[in-house]
């Protein structure tokens, strides 16, 4: 299964992604296009800093998501793939979802009363965000093959230990 | 999206693709995505508590940390730009200016006054006395006032407030934007967009005119020096595009912008002494010089020299395996070209103290010795040949016919030919019946973001279809030569029956047997200036302003700062001006609004910014058919 993966040390902060995803959730598709457009269209992840880190703040799609149950009017749910979705005209604008979030990445939309989060571009075989971003940050990988390579890093570490002792 | 129509090119481009060698097209690939804020205006580095950036989706801050606004960091930027694009006009003014002053006191030999009926016009022009002085008197005072127009002056800049209607410098003061110095006003936009300084985008964009009309007097100055120094253009026939290369010479080409060395280079190339030393390398045809971008542009209009290529195709003269010598000068000129020679036996040449590349051969060109760089480097040429490798020499077939040199004197000297004592009249008759239905003057560069040359091609097609005289400077008429647009030829095929009857008339009476070209080679950027003179004697004469004219600019494919700069003063001087990529300000509607709408009020001229060429071509059709009106003229 895919995901998308972060890497906060590759991060810039330039906020690319910001803007590559809210152009995808636009009208227009276009960056010129879409800043005239009313409403204006909104991005779903934030890139944040704290502590002298820097990175992007993004949906995990879940599996046990807290957003689709605290949802009492059935809005969000996992569709076919296990993206988190919403079926936009039940939301009501209650803003359990927000609350519940613990990563902070559903927000309210003042102007059409919706809670507006990653679709994961289930519409594009790839996600606006990654594909804005200059440094690889972020990047669109399989999830058995990140493990693998996290397993392989900490073999890495371990013969580094060594070798320093 | 294809990178070029140039078939010569695109030759180039899949030999590089082949053999792995990164061109502009390939960086720009990986470049991709580029930042939204800075493409939308909406960055800012002008102090250390930045960069701020400023969210066009309004979910992010609105403010930068000194609370510049999207309007203020959109203006600053455009007038940063502005800035930049005078700086370069200027320098290359100014290098034209100190050159003129050693040639008239005689510390620089090997730069005669060769145009004196010019210098005595500007003389005459600046209000300098010319009656029974000696040349060089002349010059030495005509230099000197150029000189003084870079600092600040308590008198409007000459080579602006001179050079245009009256009309327009009452406008420039209505709106207190007159230059008293090129170089002070480049100085003031630096300092009114650095830190908390100048905050109103009116204001701002304002400012920005007054530099951008510093630009044209830097322009101005530029042509009229090197037409004093190097001779005023007249119609030359030559050939363009890579196919002028030869595998049996020599091949040197020239590229940047300033005539200082290239004109030499172009005159020492014939010199039978070097002929035969390349001869005796082994180049049957000697010596082959050729030119690039404007330095290219400046050599072409008054030597003939073949044109290769223009600015975002550089690259593609070195993949020819063919140049020995690259020489360059400054401004357009790509860091890469160093790389790109290594995959040859190409020398890369620098020439100005102020613009060196890395790994590149460094020849200063100086006053004093520049007949004798000239030689240097047409040896450095020769001795480069001998390790060139024919193996790997890929010349594209094709070159095509095209004729340059049409300065503003040289478009008038035609016209006289039908008109001795009135030679405007004919233009302004054939305008007023329709037989010329405007004038359009196409400038500016190529770029990546445009299918090289597309933009150009497509809107010649359209546009002298409907009878639009066409006139063109740097990497525009660069284009128009390398597609055959620039020849008799064209004129019979695109041009409407009107414009086909005025330009065969012309042509006839200039002794040409057939018409003259549908494209107007003015000469390098900074000879829009010529274009301006055109339009200046025109409305002068009709006694209407320049913001009456059916003339209209367009820069489809520009690039550079000082692209902005000239699109600037040809908006301030009454032109509407179409532009094929926006500048970076869109993220700011009020700057966006004022450049495209408002300023029309202010001074007649506006930025029509539209990527589509068809569209593009409509919009200007209509915008001369609208003035065409404004004048009683059938639109
Ligand atoms: S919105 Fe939050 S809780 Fe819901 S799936 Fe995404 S990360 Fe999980
Ligand atoms: S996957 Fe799509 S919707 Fe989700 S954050 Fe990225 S760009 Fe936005
Ligand atoms: S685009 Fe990439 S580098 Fe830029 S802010 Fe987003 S994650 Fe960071
Ligand atoms: S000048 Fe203002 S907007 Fe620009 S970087 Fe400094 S604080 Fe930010």
């Amino acid at each position: 299964m895919e995901q998308i993966v972060v890497d906060p040390d590759r991060c810039t902060g330039c906020r690319s992604c910001e803007l590559g995803c809210a152009v995808r959730h636009s009208k227009a598709k276009t960056l010129l296009g879409a800043i005239s457009e009313s409403p204006l269209p909104r991005k779903r992840l934030f890139v944040e800093t704290f502590g002298g880190r820097t990175g992007p703040v993004i949906c995990r799609h879940c599996a046990d998501a807290p957003c689709v149950k605290s949802c009492i009017s059935g809005c969000l749910y996992h569709d076919e793939r296990g993206f988190v979705r919403r079926r936009k005209e039940r939301c009501i604008g209650c803003w359990s979802c927000v609350a519940a979030c613990p990563f902070g990445v559903i927000t309210p939309d003042p102007v059409l009363g919706l809670a507006v989060k990653c679709d994961r571009c289930h519409k594009s075989a790839m996600p606006a965000c990654v594909e804005a971003c200059p440094t690889g940050a972020l990047t669109l990988a399989d999830l058995d093959a990140v493990a693998a390579a996290a397993r392989r890093q900490v073999l890495a570490a371990e013969a580094g230990q060594k070798k320093g002792a | 999206m294809a990178a070029t129509t140039d078939a010569t090119i695109q030759a180039m481009l899949d030999r590089a693709a082949g053999e792995g060698i990164d061109l502009a097209w390939d960086r720009y690939q990986k470049q991709l995505p580029q930042c939204g804020f800075g493409e939308l205006g909406l960055c800012c580095r002008h102090c250390l508590q930045g960069p701020c950036r400023i969210d066009p989706f309004g979910q992010g801050p609105a403010l930068g940390v000194c609370g510049a606004d999207r309007d203020t960091m959109a203006a600053r930027g455009l007038g940063r730009a502005v800035a930049a694009g005078t700086a370069a006009h200027g320098g290359h003014a100014k290098h034209m200016a100190h050159t003129l002053l050693a040639a008239a006191q005689g510390k620089a030999p090997d730069y005669p006054i060769r145009d004196e009926a010019k210098l005595r016009r500007v003389a005459a022009r600046l209000g300098i006395a010319t009656e029974g002085r000696e040349a060089a008197a002349v010059a030495a005072e005509v230099a000197r006032a150029a000189l003084a127009e870079f600092s600040e002056k308590e008198t409007p800049l000459a080579w602006a407030a001179g050079t245009v209607t009256p009309g327009r410098v009452a406008t420039f003061a209505r709106h207190g934007v007159v230059p008293c110095g090129i170089d002070s006003t480049v100085s003031e936009m630096m300092h009114r967009t650095t830190y908390g300084v100048d905050a109103d985008p009116v204001n701002l964009l304002l400012g920005a005119v007054k530099c951008a009309l510093a630009d044209y007097a830097a322009c101005h100055l530029a042509t009229d020096l090197a037409d004093i120094l190097f001779g005023t253009p007249s119609p030359v026939a030559t050939r363009a595009n890579l196919g002028v290369l030869k595998a049996s010479a020599v091949n040197i080409a020239l590229h940047g912008h300033n005539p200082l060395l290239s004109d030499l280079v172009a005159q020492v190339a014939g010199d039978p002494a070097l002929v035969a030393q390349a001869q005796a390398a082994g180049a049957a045809d000697g010596i082959n010089v050729v030119g690039i971008c404007c330095t290219g542009n400046e050599i072409m209009v008054r030597h003939g020299i073949p044109l290769a290529t223009s600015s975002v195709s550089q690259e593609t003269a070195l993949v020819t395996g063919a140049v020995d010598a690259l020489v360059v000068d400054y401004q357009c000129v790509m860091p890469s070209l160093a790389s790109v020679a290594d995959c040859f036996h190409t020398r890369v040449i620098t020439t100005m103290p102020m613009a060196k590349l890395p790994r590149a051969l460094h020849l200063e060109l100086t006053e004093g010795e520049a007949r004798a760089t000239a030689f240097r480097i047409v040896g450095e040429a020769i001795a480069a040949f001998r390790q060139r490798n024919p193996a790997r020499v890929q010349i594209p077939d094709g070159s095509v016919a095209a004729v340059a040199g049409f300065s503003a004197e040289a478009i008038v000297g035609a016209l006289a030919l039908l008109d001795q004592d009135d030679p405007l009249k004919p233009l302004v008759d054939n305008i007023a019946a329709g037989n010329i239905y405007g004038v359009c003057l196409f400038a500016g560069c190529n770029t990546v973001k445009v299918p090289q040359d597309a933009n150009y091609t497509r809107m010649i097609e359209i546009l002298a279809g409907h009878n639009v005289l066409i006139l063109a400077t740097g990497c525009a008429s660069g284009a128009f030569a390398r597609h055959g647009f620039m020849s008799p030829a064209a004129t019979d095929r695109y041009a409407g029956d009107g414009l086909k009857a005025v330009l065969t008339a012309v042509g006839q009476a200039a002794g040409l047997g057939g018409p003259l070209p549908l494209v107007l080679h003015m000469g390098s950027c900074v000879d829009n200036s010529r274009a301006a003179d055109v339009a200046v004697a025109v409305a002068n004469r009709l006694g209407v302003d320049l913001d009456r004219l059916p003339l209209v600019a367009s820069a489809p494919e520009p690039v550079t700062e000082k692209a902005v700069a000239i699109g600037t003063w040809a908006m301030a001087a009454g032109i509407p001006t179409h532009l094929g990529v926006a500048p970076p300000v869109l993220g700011s509607p009020a700057v966006t609004r004022v450049l495209t709408a408002t300023v029309k009020d202010l001074f007649g001229g506006w930025l029509l910014v539209e990527p589509d060429p068809e569209k593009a071509a409509q919009a200007l059709l209509a915008v001369l058919a609208e003035r065409r009106q404004g004048l009683g003229l059938s639109a």
